[in-house]
């Protein structure tokens, strides 16, 4: 300690802050990924043991059935294509909306634009509720159909926000007016130098529309009849959830009922895996536009 | 478009500036009518989804059926309103809501900051890029996976949280059955889940610090604590208090979806929030009318609460979401 007088010593209690906040983090690193190294073992394991509770650090009876099963359950597949054409479609339409729309507001130059921003912001704060809603949806017949599941959040006013300072902080004006000097329209600007430049922004609202589609279930409850035109999660529910609650009362054929609970939890970790694990594996190379989308989101706007 | 008379500089100097103004705005107009086109989507999807539904708010003071129409059905004045507020759930309903959006807020708030203070000072930097991917990791998983995993990890046959008890030597509990538990399950996985992703904004804010400050700091002999506590918490107060004025504008508006899909008979007392209770009401039970009542007296008092909290944050903090 005293071999150089005029360094700066660490203060012991850094050390301590070091070593206790490293013990921490590996503890909430430990409590995060345990759970998901669960889903994974018991998705490979025997059912027996599954159900009895006996596997906690590593699969036994390593099996592929509840793969099979889960491969040959044809609600999963059905379940996929509609999340897949609903997902692409909704953030298709929904981004190519959403950006051109924030960048039309983001020039000031555009008579009317805080006004057009004051009534999309008030959306935000105060919206009709969910039977006023269902009531318009039902009387322009959408109900039951799936362009209403690829439009249905496909615009949120939150993302024009973002695009919109996105541009207005990072487009200078003058490119915009040097472009129109030599007779570029808005339409061939935006088209040709606008959308090029931000591909940033793109992703980030892309990934924001894919994850809200991918994730929901509530309006295809509300708003589906068919069984064909429902997305996953809705029959991940079924799986998960639901049916958890049936296989409890309905004691038709006692060996029969006992053969599928046997088998039951192996099944739901499998769905999970085979639902979940597409969208973990694309995650690592998506994560920075996650990064990026916040931080435009905290630039006030 | 609508410009058809002479604009030339001599026309122009005949005109007052009123007018002037007027003219160049509809050049303005005319000039950029591209942009309007570039509008129209968003603005159909504002209108026809968000708008329109605001026209059908007044069947909350009318007795809706449906062969009548919106406009055709019979005014009641504000009979749904008193019903909901004699009826004997309504209390415990609105109770709930608030107990539940509250401890959210409350034990959800620190958990990203502090998560982002230490990670800002993880010497190592590939520990650090891997400890960040594994928080943000949850974020991924959907509400439906992550309610259906709870439902497995708890119960009490299979689920490893009571293989865990009994093998300490206890009883297994059917947590998810359980309505005292049912409020820390739903915070608790919440923080599980969101913790990571809530803190980016946080990392970010924290890595715009100067280094200089840190090092002079370290040179007058502070310790981490006490620069944590000079230099990082000043410097996300401002985000700290935005995001906080947005929880307050959301307190009466929990997600639905996850309280929806965790409730089962068992907990029902405990778990009807408002938003749950207008499904029930409304899209269940159909009772148009008494559930948009509801859903509207839930949407004023949180237009008001965000209203205070801006106003409250003006005042404090010299600054607000507007």
């Amino acid at each position: 300690m005293a071999k150089n007088p005029n360094a700066i010593k660490e203060p012991v209690f850094d050390r301590v802050f070091y070593t206790v906040t490293f013990i921490l983090l590996l503890l909430l690193l430990v409590v995060i990924l345990y759970p998901l190294w669960f889903v994974l073992m018991a998705s490979f394991s025997d059912a027996q043991y599954v159900n009895n509770g006996t596997i906690l650090l590593y699969p036994r009876g390593f099996t592929l059935l509840g793969y099979e099963r889960t491969f040959a359950n044809m609600d999963i597949w059905t379940g996929y294509g509609n999340t897949i054409l609903y997902t692409v479609g909704g953030t298709v339409i929904g981004t190519f909306s959403t950006v051109l729309a924030g960048y039309a507001l983001s020039r000031d130059d555009l008579p009317g634009h805080g006004f057009i921003m004051k009534a999309f912001v008030f959306t935000m704060y105060f919206q009709g509720g969910m039977i006023p809603f269902y009531i318009v949806i039902t009387n322009l017949h959408l109900q039951n159909t799936r362009f209403l599941m690829i439009i249905i959040s496909c615009i949120s006013v939150y993302n024009i926000i973002l695009v919109r300072s996105y541009f207005a902080s990072s487009m200078p004006k003058e490119l915009f007016e040097a472009a129109s000097i030599d007779g570029c329209t808005n339409a061939r600007f935006m088209f040709q130098i606008v959308f090029p430049l931000s591909k940033a922004i793109v992703a980030v609202i892309a990934l924001y529309v894919a994850v809200s589609y991918w994730n929901s279930y509530f309006y295809p409850m509300i708003f589906i009849n068919d069984k064909d035109k429902l997305p996953l999660q809705n029959f991940l529910r079924e799986l998960l959830l639901v049916a958890n609650q049936n296989t409890a009362d309905t004691g038709t054929d006692p060996m029969a009922a006992q053969q599928l609970a046997k088998m039951s939890s192996v099944l739901k970790y499998s769905a999970i895996v085979v639902s979940t694990v597409p969208i973990i594996c694309v995650y690592p190379f998506i994560q920075k536009y996650f990064v990026q989308g916040v931080m435009i989101g905290s630039i006030k706007g | 478009m609508a410009v058809k008379n002479p604009s030339g500089p001599a026309a122009a100097a005949e005109l007052s500036p009123r007018q002037k103004k007027r003219r160049s705005t509809l050049r303005l107009m005319k000039q950029n009518y591209q942009l309007y086109l570039f509008l129209i989507p968003a603005a159909v999807f504002v209108v026809l989804f968000m708008y329109t539904p605001l026209y059908g708010l007044q069947i909350a003071f009318k007795n809706y059926r449906s062969g009548d129409g919106i406009w055709g059905s019979p005014w009641v004045g504000l009979q749904w309103f008193e019903r909901f507020f004699q009826s004997p759930r309504c209390w415990e309903i609105i109770g709930n809501t608030l107990t539940i959006s509250l401890y959210s807020l409350i034990a959800g708030f620190p958990f990203p900051i502090i998560l982002a203070i230490i990670l800002n000072y993880v010497k190592n930097i590939h520990f650090k890029k891997f400890a960040q991917t594994v928080t943000y990791m949850p974020y991924f998983i959907s509400t439906v996976v992550l309610v259906g995993m709870m439902s497995l990890f708890f119960s009490p046959s299979s689920g490893f949280i009571n293989t865990i008890i009994k093998a300490f030597g206890g009883e297994a509990i059917y947590f998810m059955g359980i309505p005292s538990l049912f409020k820390h399950l739903y915070v608790w996985s919440g923080i599980w889940q969101s913790m990571g992703y809530s803190s980016i904004i946080y990392i970010a804010a924290l890595s715009g610090v100067s280094p200089e400050l840190h090092e002079s700091a370290v040179i007058d002999g502070a310790n981490i604590l006490q620069r944590i506590w000079h230099i990082d918490v000043p410097t996300i107060m401002p985000t700290m208090v935005i995001l906080l004025i947005m929880s307050c504008g959301n307190i009466m508006n929990i997600g639905y979806e996850k309280v929806y899909l965790m409730q089962n008979d068992l907990t029902i007392n405990v778990s009807e929030i408002i938003s749950t209770y207008v499904y029930r009401v409304g899209l269940i039970n159909t009772q148009y009318s008494f559930s948009t009542a509801i859903g509207l007296m839930n949407n004023v008092i949180n237009f008001i609460i965000l209203v205070l909290a801006n106003k409250f944050s003006n005042k404090i903090f010299g600054s607000g979401l507007w």
